[in-house]
């Protein structure tokens, strides 16, 4: 882990429709190999922190209007989705977003399409998702929706893959699936980040599993990160404990007052 | 019995020409989402450039060349000025730009080409041969033939090409295909690339079939109860679709057709797909969307 930050966020503000401000000032980075996860409510603005980054937020009529986000120090903003494809930067949508009427091995080939893959190359990299997602092996020939939600993630993250990113922005991966294909998921996220050097950055309603997994954490509330530190550091806070776990050491919140932020800054 | 066959054989040859018009229509809307109303025009344009080319003594194949690399150029020109300043527009926008689309298609093919009315001949006698004991016309059996040509050259393309299969992956889910690095205007061209070959096709086939003309263009409303029949989104249904309007529409002239003092042709193909709304709103093949509960 050398330090220098792969992804730079640098106090990015977001606006959907002209009309909708989703990020006031939001920043962030990632180290090369670093798992770093996005923590916080529904709408406090972590998808839209992914989609800034791998340049989403056109297909949904949103646009970045202050700020910047850096890749290896190259400013990213211009770049169309594909060229950041290329460039190594990918992004696993939330809700799986597989190709259902295409097969397994079919979804897995379209990652590639950008990368020009045939023959024996191509038989390479998809050898390589097989390697780390055993359970699409025997699914290979079936239309991916018919496939379980385990399964779909699985897909997607493999279809990321066949790309070769060296960071993947992962939008709730966890969504609706059973604990243990979580686990699974993780574990596999795991592997890809200390064996491969990838890096990764996670936005989660699960707090309890991605604080376990991730090396660094944001918490995200209203546009703006408002709290951030090592993973475990964070998961030791009485405040999040609280408002992400459920688990309150001390039952007595003090309320607070609507549109105030919940955390503030660590001392 | 021998007329009932007739009867359908001539019905269904006559529905691959419907299917040809259809499909050109389904390939659009299954990766754009857009119901491309210019179809005819651009049908129109390829038939009047074909056959004013070959009026003024260009060949045949030099013709077909040219006519082809102006519908490569109509295609890029309308991903490029059309479509992609209207992306991410609501589809009832697309929409209208098409409709404005075919008046500026047919206006140029009109300022280009003048008005009149030209026969077109591509050397395939109309006349009936005899088959098993009923007579089937030759030029429907050509058309036929260069119909299911066509049809198995995109199957080919879409299941065995990259092209083919990021088409596929666009038409199944267009963010997912961003989000992979797929880029999207490529696939749009050539989609409206291929769309323009298919009107180059069945241009040529319907123009020599009813005569250059500008109400050539309104072959395209046919292709409508087509594809609500069928599906909007299904190659397959776009053929059965026309097969069986093409069958169904012969069938009622000749058998309910007296009932109503004839002349029931023209608008059969209508009611029958407006019933058939009622009961299966997505078509045969219609997309029934995989969806896990």
């Amino acid at each position: 882990m050398t330090g220098t930050p792969l992804l730079v966020v640098d106090d990015i503000e977001v606006v959907y429709q002209q009309a909708i401000l989703a990020l006031r000032g939001l920043s962030l980075s990632v180290d090369a190999g670093q798992a770093v996860t996005l923590l916080g409510a529904n709408g406090a603005g972590k998808s839209t922190a992914l989609k800034a980054v791998s340049n989403l937020l056109r297909a949904e009529r949103g646009r970045v209007t202050r700020g910047r986000v850096l890749f290896e120090g190259q400013d990213i903003g211009r770049l169309d989705t594909a060229d950041l494809v290329e460039a190594g930067v990918i992004q696993v949508l939330e809700g799986r977003h597989c190709f259902p009427q295409l097969t397994v091995e079919e979804n897995l080939i379209s990652g590639a399409v950008s990368r020009r893959l045939r023959g024996r190359a191509l038989r390479a990299a998809l050898d390589r998702v097989y390697d780390l997602f055993p359970r699409l092996v025997p699914k290979r020939g079936i239309n991916a929706g018919y496939t379980s939600g385990g399964e779909q993630q699985m897909l997607a993250i493999g279809r990321a893959l066949m790309a070769r990113p060296r960071l993947i922005a992962l939008d709730e991966p966890s969504m609706g699936l059973a604990p243990l294909v979580v686990e699974e998921i993780f574990d596999i996220l795991h592997r890809l980040r200390d064996e491969e050097g990838i890096s990764l950055l996670i936005a989660e309603q699960n707090a309890a599993v991605a604080l376990r997994h991730a090396d660094h954490a944001y918490i995200v509330e209203n546009g703006r990160a408002v709290v951030d530190g090592p993973a475990a550091d964070i998961a030791a806070r009485p405040d999040v404990r609280d408002l992400y776990f459920g688990l309150s050491a001390s039952s007595e919140r003090t309320p607070h007052a609507p549109g105030a932020p919940v955390l503030t800054e660590s001392p | 019995m021998d007329f009932l066959l007739e009867v359908l054989v001539g019905g269904l040859l006559s529905g691959v020409m419907y299917s040809l018009v259809a499909i050109g229509f389904v390939l659009i809307y299954k990766t754009s989402g857009v119901l491309n109303f210019a179809q005819g025009a651009q049908l129109l344009f390829a038939a009047l450039t074909f056959v004013s080319l070959v009026e003024r003594e260009v060949p045949f194949v030099a013709a077909l060349a040219i006519t082809l690399g102006a519908m490569v150029v109509i295609g890029l020109a309308i991903e490029r000025f059309v479509l992609r300043p209207l992306v991410n527009q609501p589809p009832i926008t697309l929409f209208m730009a098409t409709l404005g689309l075919s008046y500026v298609i047919e206006g140029a093919s009109q300022l280009l080409w003048g008005a009149q009315v030209h026969g077109l001949d591509l050397g395939i006698d109309d006349a009936p041969i005899e088959a098993a004991g009923i007579f089937i016309s030759q030029f429907d059996l050509f058309a036929a033939g260069i119909a299911g040509a066509m049809v198995l050259a995109l199957v080919l393309f879409f299941r065995k090409t990259r092209t083919g299969l990021a088409f596929r992956a666009v038409a199944d889910d267009q963010v997912a295909a961003l989000s992979v690095g797929i880029r999207l205007p490529r696939v749009w061209v050539a989609v409206w690339i291929a769309a323009g070959v298919v009107a180059l096709v069945s241009g040529l086939l319907w123009g020599a079939r009813l005569g250059v003309q500008f109400s050539l263009s309104l072959v395209v409303l046919k292709a409508l109860p087509v594809l609500v029949l069928g599906g909007f989104d299904s190659v397959a249904g776009a053929i059965v679709g026309g097969l069986l309007i093409g069958a169904a529409e012969k069938l009622a002239e000749v058998y309910i057709g007296p009932l109503f003092g004839g002349g029931i042709e023209g608008w059969f193909a209508y009611v029958a797909a407006l019933a058939f709304l009622l009961v299966r709103p997505s078509g045969l093949f219609g997309q029934k969307l995989v969806e896990r509960v």
